[in-house]
Order: C-alpha cells, then structure tokens, then sequence
C-alpha cells in the first residue's frame, strides 16, 4: 500500500503566481479511485470524529473506489451543503486527516481531495442533488448573513421543511467564500453554484438587506412573521494597528484588498469598475491565512516584491502549511521577528516604505507561544508601495447594537451555548460571530446544530399554543 | 433590480432620479445614503438619498456627474433599472429642536442638507439657509430649500446669482453680528467643510458635516472609509457619515479621496489617447 498520498495536480509555481485561475487542479478519476483505495475502512473510522458535520467518510470513500460516483456525493451531501468549497478549503489536517489510521505510518487518506472530487464531479455533470422536501411548512425562519454558518441553516432547515428566508448585506451571497477567499484557492463560480443548489431547495436569498437597517431582528420576528431568527454575520470588523501614517493612501485592510479583488473583480479593471492599486512592492502585516491570500493575490496584480511582515517566527504562524508552502514558493518573502512601527509617506500622502523593527522570543505568554519582545535599535525600513493590514477581524456589531436583550461578550461577540441558543428568545447564533474569526468547516457545523435547536424550539413553541 | 421611475436634469451634469425602493423607502431618515451597482461589471457607489416617498415607494438620488460610474449611472433613462441598491446606510441625523440652525449646502450638497433642513423646520427650528455654487446654472433645489427654511442665503463664485462670495461668508457676517447660533450643518466639496469648521471653530459653536470618502461596502467590514476624528479612526459608513466638524481630519479625508485619482485616468485612458473627458 501507498504510504503518501496521490499527488494533487497543481499550475507551476511560476505560472501561477501571475495569473488568477486555480492552483489546485483537483484529481483526475483514476487518481481519485486509486487514492480511495488507500483506505482501510475502519470500523470504528477515526477520521468521523475530527469531520464537524459528521459526514460518514468511509462510506463516501467506499463509493468513490468502487467507481460509483453519484453515490459518493449523495452520501456527502446527506450532511454538507457545500462540499465543493470545503474540499478546497477545510484545514482536513487538523480535522478528519489528523485522525486517520493511514496518518499514524504514512501520510493519511487524501479526504479533503476525494471530496473535492466528487463535488466536482456532480457539478461538471450538473447533476441535481436528491431530496425530498416535505409539503408541510414547519414555520418560516430568518438567516441573517449568507455565509457559510447562515447557508448550512439555511440548507437544512429548508430541508426539514421550512420556508427560510437570508438576508445578505452584500450584493451576492456567500460570505468570506465570495469577498475573501481568493478565485485561485476558491473560484467563484464554484460558490455560486453550490449556493443555486440551495435555491433549488426553496432557499430565498435576499441580497442587499442590511439587518440592523432594512430590518431590526425585532421587526422580523414580530412584524414579519419568523419564528425563529439565525445570526450567522460573521467577523468582519477589519482591526488596525493603530501606528502612525495608517490612513496614508497605499493602506489597506485585507478586508478590503481582498474584497476589491474578489467580489469586485478588481483584477479585471478597467473592464469592471473597481479599482485597486498594488504598486512594484508590497508589504502584508500578518501571517495567518487571511495574510498569505493578501500576500498572493498581490503577487497576482503585479507587484515585483511582496513581504510578509510577522512579529514571531515560523513555527507560531498560524497560516495553514500548505497555503503558507504555496506562497513560498511563489516567490512571497517572509520578513519574521519583524514589528511594523510606522508606515512613511511621501509628500502627496502616498505610502512609500514601512519602519519596522526586529524582535526575539522571549518567556512563553497566556498562549503559550513565546513572546516577540523588541531588539532596541534595530529598526529599519522596507521600501514598499502597499500595505496590507492582516491582523485580525472583530465582529461586525450592526446587529448587536440594534438587538435589545442580546448578550454580547467583551470582544464584542454574540453569547450562544453549544447548539446555538442566544439569551434572546427566537434568536440563534452560530459561526464566526460568536467564536471570533475560526473556519468555513467550524461555521457551518455551527449552523447544522442550530438548525436542530431551531428545528426543536419552534416546534416545540407550536405545540405549546 | 430596481426601477428608475423619474429623470431630471437639475443643471449642467446633475441629474435626479426617482428610484423605486419601497423598503429603504420606508425605512430612510434624513442623513442616511445608499449603495448602488448599476450592472454586474460596476462599481459600489454611494449616493445620499436626497428625498424619500414612503407612499410611491421611491427615493431621490441626486448626483454630479464626476467619474466613470456616475457618468454611466447618467446615461441610465426612465424605465432603466439599477442590478443593486442597498439601504439605508450610515447613522440617520440627530434632529431636535435646538433653537436656531444654519443650514449649508455646496454644490451638489445641497441635496443631502434639503431633507435634513426640512426635518430641523420640521422639528421646530428656526432654519437659515445659505446653499451656494461656482455659477447661476450649477446652483440646485432652490425653491426646493426656500420652501423649509425661514431664510435663505444664496451665494455664487461668481456672482451670477445671490451674493457674490462663498457660503462661509454670510455666516462670518451673521457670527460677527451677534447672533445667536445653536446648530451649524454643512455639507458640500471637503475644503468649503473644512472653511465653516475654521469659521465656527472660535466661537464653539457646534458645526456637523457629513463627509464621503471612498467606500465599499457601506457597512463596516472594509475599513476603506476610515477618517480621523478626533484623532481616532472611525469608520465613516457605520459611525457616520456626520461628524463633529472641529474633530474631522479634513486634510487627510482630502488625501484619501484622491487614491484612485490618477490610476482611473492612466488605466481608463491609456494616457488620454481616448474620448472619455477623464
Ligand atoms: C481571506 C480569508 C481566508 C480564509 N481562508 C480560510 C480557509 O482556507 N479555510 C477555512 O476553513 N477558513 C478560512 N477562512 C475563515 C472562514 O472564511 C470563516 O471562518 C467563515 O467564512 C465564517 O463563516 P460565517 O458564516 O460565520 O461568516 P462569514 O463568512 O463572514 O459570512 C457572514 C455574512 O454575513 C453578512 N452580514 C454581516 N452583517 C450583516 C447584516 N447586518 N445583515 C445582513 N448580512 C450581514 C456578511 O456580508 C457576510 O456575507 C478565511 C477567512 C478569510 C477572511
Ligand atoms: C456617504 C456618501 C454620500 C454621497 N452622496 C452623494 C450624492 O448625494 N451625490 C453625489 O453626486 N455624490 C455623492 N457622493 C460622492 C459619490 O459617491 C462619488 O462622486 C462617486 O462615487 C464617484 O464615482 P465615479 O466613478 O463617477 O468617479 P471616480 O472617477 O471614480 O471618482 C471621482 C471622485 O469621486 C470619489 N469617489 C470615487 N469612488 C468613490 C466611492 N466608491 N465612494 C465614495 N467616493 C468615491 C473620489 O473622491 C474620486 O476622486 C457621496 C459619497 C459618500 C461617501
Ligand atoms: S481513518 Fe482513514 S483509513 Fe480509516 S476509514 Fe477514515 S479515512 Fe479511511
Ligand atoms: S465602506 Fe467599508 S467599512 Fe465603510
């Protein structure tokens, strides 16, 4: 038996870097079968519990082996409305490939990939997902925010037989998959079309409905006549360093570089209206995924230079290996130990370099991650045209600060129990608005539980009248 | 998508338009904007919404004709369609009955301080109006502010209409004068905010101004709106647009506005061998 996994067929390095289209290419069917056949299947199948959604993996393994595709993606789709997107984006391992018994010799069974495949597979063939929804409305329920926490609500409420409604802020729905992950990890046709699925559900989507403006929570719950409410609004409150010379023009929040570029189509200006400006070098403060996407993509608009400037070192970056591998070998420079103390401006208030200065570890902190403490004196400056801020997301506090009787936590975020009950009654809350900025896998199994306790409370609200 | 129900042009490049919007209609205060994207290749634009009809369902934007989008967003007729337009937006006016408030629009700034005028009238206010432009043809809604407020001031660069001069200058005369002021709110081109802020500022009197960076979303999640007041940075869409105008950073809202500035220019026009008026 192989040891490693199959290989995932990727663009070259020096090819990709410069253009927008997929990294990842995704298994041919050969390879794909061959991979499944790597698979032992466990009994106890380890691997199930590290899967937030609990999809049954041997059992879609089995399917993909025997050839019987239609069969795998059922078994998939049976508990992950999005599998398209989670093949391609899931940390698989820190999830089911942490568990799996292939992963205790060798290199684990390729999950995420195997996934992917046969997502890819019933879409290529535009193949109409099975179910059965029932005739009789159980109740009508609000979503507020279309990512992926408010989708999966959405999904399996309206499976169980609701009439859901999602109000999306922005002008498309999808959340981070649509303004934040870039087209070359997650392309976006491939979230719309998993998202058209949910409409052919009898999901009805709502775009360009700001919660807090267009409706308060209260509005919907007593005026528009939902029995239940789900928060899915997620962390998308862009923090800042607060250093001088952070409003110069040339910085950005990867929020908003990142939204420039994928909801906007930024890179196709000036065919699309957005503009977005990179300039010859490029500074991205931060190492976590959200700054290797920013990192990327700036490589992709045409900077010549892109740093990653981090104030630890690479062991305590929390970007993803493979992402963090992927931009390496694209050619993203990593400036580590290294603090930004101010960005410096040319006379007209452009950006044109960035004052940092280097540290060394010193005593662990509460996170247990050795603590940068600064090198007196060191300070230097990076020459760049660009800043890129990605330090970090807060909640977005529309909805809380026009939600009377919602508890709310010091950072901000709303308090919700395990199955996503909030302190109000009606109201659920699941995903990143109430863990802080986590994973697409971690927000939708938030959104599956709710749906249950939603499922729960307003029948149980209708039997009691 | 939404109807566009009216079209009018009010002057030389600034068009209204009556836009069919029923629930921002029913929901909008004055002071409040919208965004929209005229089709699925645009631009986010936001507009202030300048009148609202709960009854039609409709809202007012009122533009100038200054860049790619809003030109395009002009070509647009009667019976045309806008793909999104997401409201209200931004913090709605604190409005109250505070004594005597002057009322100050600039050029196309008059649009969003006609409502706000009309609700402080409204409110109980003594309204005083001084609503300006560089010539007669670029001044708009007229009769529009003379019919909330109890006076009304009008100021041209050149003289062509009103007095000759700039806004700032009746309200110097009445400062000087003695009167008493209890409200100032401005809006118009950033340097005429940030001359009644330098006018006002001596006398503590209270000056609101509602500014309009560069935005995106419109609701909190890029940052790209970011203005300091009060030597904090605050999000202009969500903790705005108006600000106490003795706190607002005007230079550096200046600064920003100008970001895309050139880059629209070179990469539309390819260096100006084009017909496109950039
Ligand atoms: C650049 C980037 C890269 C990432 N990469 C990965 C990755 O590779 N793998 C991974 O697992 N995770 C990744 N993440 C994290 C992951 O995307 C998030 O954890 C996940 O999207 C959270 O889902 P959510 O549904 O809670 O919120 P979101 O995806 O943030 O969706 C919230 C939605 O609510 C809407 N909304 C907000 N306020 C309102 C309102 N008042 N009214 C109406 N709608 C509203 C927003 O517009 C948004 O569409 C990444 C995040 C970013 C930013
Ligand atoms: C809260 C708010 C309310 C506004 N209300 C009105 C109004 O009622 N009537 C009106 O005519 N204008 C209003 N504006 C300004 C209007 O949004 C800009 O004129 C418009 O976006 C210009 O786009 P363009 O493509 O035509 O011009 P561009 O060629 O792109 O730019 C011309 C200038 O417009 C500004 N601008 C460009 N893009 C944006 C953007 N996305 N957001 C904000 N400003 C931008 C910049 O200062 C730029 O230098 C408002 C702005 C804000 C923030
Ligand atoms: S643990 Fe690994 S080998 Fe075992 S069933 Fe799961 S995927 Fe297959
Ligand atoms: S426009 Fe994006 S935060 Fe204000």
């Amino acid at each position: 038996m192989q040891q490693v996994k199959h290989k995932m067929p990727e663009q070259a390095a020096e090819e990709r870097r410069r253009n927008f289209n997929e990294v990842a290419l995704g298994y041919e069917a050969e390879t794909a079968r061959a991979e499944a056949a790597r698979c032992l299947q466990c009994k106890t199948a380890p691997c199930r519990q590290g899967c937030p959604v609990e999809i049954d993996i041997p059992q879609f393994i089995k399917h993909i082996k025997d050839g019987d595709y239609d069969a795998a993606i059922d078994e998939i789709k049976a508990k992950n409305n999005l599998p398209a997107v989670c093949g391609r984006v899931c940390p698989q391992e820190d999830q089911c490939e942490k568990f799996c018994i292939m992963g205790k010799k060798g290199e684990p069974v390729g999950i995420g990939r195997l996934e992917r495949f046969a997502a890819d597979y019933a879409m290529a063939k535009g193949r109409e997902d099975k179910a059965e929804i029932p005739a009789e409305v159980l109740g009508k329920v609000a979503v507020i925010g279309a990512g992926p926490a408010g989708l999966t609500t959405a999904g399996d409420l309206a499976r169980m037989g609701y009439k859901v409604t999602v109000f999306e802020a922005l002008h498309a729905p999808g959340g981070v998959l649509m303004y934040g992950i870039p087209e070359f990890r997650l392309p976006k046709t491939i979230v719309q079309q998993e998202i058209a699925a949910l409409r052919k559900l009898g999901v009805d989507i709502q775009v360009n409905a700001v919660i807090g403006k267009s409706y308060t929570i209260d509005e919907l719950l007593n005026e528009e006549g939902f029995d239940a409410v789900f928060i899915g609004t997620g962390a998308g409150l862009p923090h800042f360093m607060d250093i001088p010379g952070e409003n110069l023009n040339g910085v950005y929040s990867a929020n908003e570089f990142l939204t420039r570029v994928n909801l906007m189509k930024a890179y196709k200006f000036p065919q699309t209206g957005t503009p977005v400006r990179v300039g010859r070098s490029v500074a991205v403060v931060g190492a976590g995924n959200v700054a290797m996407d920013s990192a990327r993509t700036a490589l992709r608009l045409g900077a010549e230079k892109v740093y990653i400037v981090y104030r630890r070192s690479e062991e305590e970056m929390p970007a993803r290996h493979e992402e963090l591998e992927h931009a390496k070998e694209e050619g993203v420079e990593f400036r580590l130990l290294t603090a930004p103390v101010q960005v410096l401006g040319d006379d007209k208030g452009w950006v044109k370099g960035i004052e940092c200065i280097r540290m060394e570890l010193g005593e662990p902190d509460e996170s247990g991650r050795r603590k940068p403490v600064p090198v007196e004196g060191s300070n230097f400056v990076l020459d760049v045209e660009t800043v890129v801020m990605a330090i970090g997301q807060g909640p977005n506090p529309l909805v809380q600060n026009t939600t009377p009787g919602l508890s709310v936590n010091k950072r901000g975020n709303i308090v919700a129990d395990e199955a996503g009950a909030t302190s109000k009654e009606g109201v659920f809350a699941g995903g990143d608005i109430v863990t802080g900025a986590a994973t697409v896998i971690l927000a939708m199994g938030a959104g599956k539980k709710a749906a249950a306790k939603i499922h729960e409370y307003v029948q149980n609200k209708k039997t009691a009248r | 998508m939404y109807d566009i129900v009216k079209k009018e042009v009010l002057s030389p490049g600034v068009l209204l338009f009556d836009v069919a919007a029923p629930l921002i209609a029913k929901k909008c205060q004055p002071g409040q904007f919208v965004i929209l994207r005229i089709d699925e290749d645009g631009e986010r634009i936001p507009l202030t919404i300048a009148d609202f009809d709960r009854e039609a369902g409709t809202i007012t934007l009122i533009f100038q004709e200054v860049g790619h989008t809003t030109r395009q967003l002009g070509a647009l007729n009667k019976g045309d369609a806008i793909l999104d337009l997401v409201g209200p937006l931004g913090k709605e006016t604190h409005i109250d009955n505070f004594g005597t408030v002057i009322c100050i629009g600039g050029g196309i700034g008059v649009a969003p301080v006609y409502p706000i005028a009309r609700a402080y009238k409204q409110a109980g206010n003594k309204v005083i109006s001084i609503i300006g432009a560089r010539n007669a043809d670029l001044l708009i809604l007229e009769k529009e502010m003379a019919a909330v407020s109890d006076e009304l001031i009008i100021t041209t660069d050149d003289g062509s209409k009103g007095r000759k001069g700039l806004v700032i200058h009746p309200l110097q005369e009445m400062i000087d004068a003695g009167m008493k002021i209890d409200l100032v709110m401005a809006i118009g081109p950033v340097i005429m905010m940030r001359s009644v802020a330098d006018v006002t500022r001596p006398h503590n009197i209270h000056t609101i101004v509602s500014l309009n960076p560069i935005m995106v979303d419109g609701t909190g999640m890029c940052g790209g709106c970011r203005v300091s007041v009060g030597n904090k940075n605050k999000f202009a869409c969500v903790d705005g647009p108006e600000f106490d105008a003795h706190q607002v950073d005007f230079n550096g809202l200046m600064a920003r506005q100008r970001m895309y500035h050139d880059h629209e220019k070179t990469e539309r026009c390819g260096g100006g061998s084009c017909k496109c008026n950039k």
